[in-house]
């Protein structure tokens, strides 16, 4: 069986991202780019499972700028056998929505024969939690989402999902799309010697109409702003202080 | 055209998100619709009906369609699409994995995690953990949109309506559920809760996150935590407020031993009253306290519950 693991690049989660003053978008002169956290982790699963004979293939796929073939090499660091580059624009600003990326992540997982998806559950960026939902809906595949645990066997999955209130545990049938939550496992560093092997592992440069795909967006960003800052607050001498302040002046207790 | 909202429950009682949700409903046009489907749909049909500014409701009693699988209740919010311009869902657990699975198979872009609505076609959202704001427009024909509900009241209550049966019957096959793992508690849900109290990493171990219970126990509070202190072992995964873990918006958010790394007060910052309990005054939470105490924690806590008592 072949994993396809989709991986984004996007600003460094240590970051603190600032707002243009133009209020077009954040800033990206100079700023530090790693693998999304989440795909990190889904790369991770899906070297794990191929360590464990359940996997024959894992395969990393990008959309996004030619720059992102960092990531993909960061993946082959990790375990990927092999990548692929769709390079969908050359602004990396532009962000390529998560539908027109489920449309070409369908098209590699057909053209590969892929029989299970592993995704992080969000981009750290666009925060959508939407890629893997929409490539199972286009694929007719079911969905195992927010794994904190995932057992591959006998044609099926068994996903524990972290719900609200706690946890699901799910069995999805393969081939299956899963997108993976924080705790599902703790991503490896990818060694020197690794990230040497890596460079001369395959990696595929495809673009976008390679695959008839139009990536125009359907949401238009009207503008992009900070945050509402909230007022300064005062700083209370004793505990006593602060318990009559929230009875007789907070107004909350 | 008409919204169709997606409305969540237990079996007993709807959730309380649906009426927040609503109220996003509406501002984007109406009138209102409101799905509820599984095994006693019908039983929480009224709740959906008397909440203001719903026309009507709309039952769909399968009990496929329980323990809300994306793949039939993505395939039964399709079936319904034609009728409506708007499909709304909470930005639960659920909504989130149901709502995309059905924008896609419309071929439509998921608006995600709304907190606002500026026009039937504009909604505004967070990006990059709630450190800039985005407003975006939709060129879709329809729009499939989850709400982030901690930032919409709830609509109020009105007569009820018409509920409808909708005769949908699920196809299963692609998946099963096996178990449901949620902690019983007499404490109020952490979302929805009017006081949160949460502890963080400097709480040091298990058994002294106690001390986090008793001031929560104290005012009736919901318990969160930092994902620091999720991490070391202190507090359950579903404790945890922040981008990764629960957002949260109560009257009244006490901290406690958090420092405030971004991706914390990325889910709590639209608490109406912040208090910040941390020995280090240079931490970042006390830049969003309302009311900061620069203490020890465990000297501060139980003094405080003892002050609240006077």
């Amino acid at each position: 069986m072949k994993i396809v693991v989709p991986v984004k690049r996007v600003i460094d989660f240590n970051v603190r991202v600032r707002v243009k003053p133009d209020q077009t978008g954040v800033e990206f002169a100079n700023v530090k780019m790693s693998m999304n956290p989440f795909d990190e982790i889904a790369v991770e699963e899906a070297v794990r499972l191929k360590e464990a004979g359940k996997a024959d293939e894992v395969i990393a796929v990008s959309v996004g700028v030619k720059k992102a073939e960092d990531t993909l090499r960061t993946a082959l660091a990790m375990g990927a056998d092999k990548a692929i580059l769709i390079e969908a624009t050359d602004d990396v600003e532009t962000d390529i929505e998560p539908l027109a990326v489920a449309k070409l992540l369908k098209a590699v997982v057909e053209a590969e024969d892929a029989g299970l998806v592993i995704c992080g559950k969000q981009a750290i960026d666009n925060d959508v939690n939407g890629t893997g939902q929409m490539l199972a809906a286009l694929l007719g595949w079911s969905q195992g989402t927010f794994a904190n645990t995932l057992k591959v066997e006998d044609g099926k999955a068994e996903v524990t999902r972290e719900v609200d209130g706690g946890l699901q545990i799910v069995s999805v049938k393969l081939p299956a799309v899963i997108t993976t939550d924080l705790r599902l496992n703790e991503p490896r560093y990818a060694s020197l010697p690794n990230i040497m092997k890596a460079k001369k592992k395959p990696l595929e440069v495809k673009s976008a109409s390679d695959f008839g795909v139009d990536v125009t967006p359907r949401l238009s960003v009207v503008s992009v702003n900070e945050p509402p800052a909230r007022k300064a607050g005062v700083i209370v001498g004793s505990p006593a202080e602060l318990a009559d302040k929230l009875k007789n002046e907070a107004g909350v207790l | 055209m008409a919204v169709l909202v997606f409305a969540e429950h237990d079996g007993k009682v709807l959730s309380e998100a649906v009426a927040k949700t609503v109220t996003a409903a509406t501002q984007m046009g109406g009138p209102v619709h409101v799905l509820i489907s599984g095994t006693g749909a019908g039983d929480v049909a009224g709740e959906a009906a008397a909440i203001a500014g719903v026309e009507k409701v709309l039952t769909a009693e399968d009990a496929g369609y329980d323990h809300a699988l994306a793949e039939p209740l993505g395939d039964l919010i399709v079936g319904l699409a034609g009728d409506y311009d708007h499909i709304v869902l909470a930005a639960s657990t659920t909504g989130k994995n149901v709502g995309p699975r059905v924008a896609a198979l419309l071929d439509v872009m998921i608006v995600a995690d709304i907190i606002g609505v500026e026009s039937a076609d504009t909604f505004v959202r967070p990006i990059y953990a709630g450190n800039a704001i985005q407003t975006v427009k939709s060129s879709d024909a329809k729009k499939v949109v989850t709400v982030r509900t901690t930032a919409f009241e709830a609509a109020g209550e009105q007569a009820a309506v018409g509920i409808e049966s909708h005769g949908a019957t699920a196809a299963g096959g692609l998946s099963e559920w096996l178990d449901d793992r949620f902690a019983q508690s007499e404490r109020p849900e952490l979302t929805s809760a009017r006081i949160v109290v949460s502890g963080g990493r400097a709480l040091g171990s298990a058994d002294n996150f106690k001390l986090v219970e008793q001031l929560a126990d104290k005012l009736g509070a919901a318990i969160g935590a930092s994902r620091a202190a999720v991490d070391a072992g202190y507090a359950p995964n579903d404790w945890q407020v922040g981008q990764t873990g629960k957002i949260v918006a109560p009257d009244l958010y006490i901290a406690v031993g958090i420092s405030g790394a971004i991706q914390h007060l990325a889910g709590m910052t639209g608490s109406k009253v912040i208090v910040a309990i941390d020995k280090d005054e240079e931490a970042p939470i006390f830049k969003v306290a309302d009311y900061g105490l620069v203490a020890d924690l465990f000297e501060a806590v139980p003094a405080l519950i003892e002050a609240l008592d006077d």
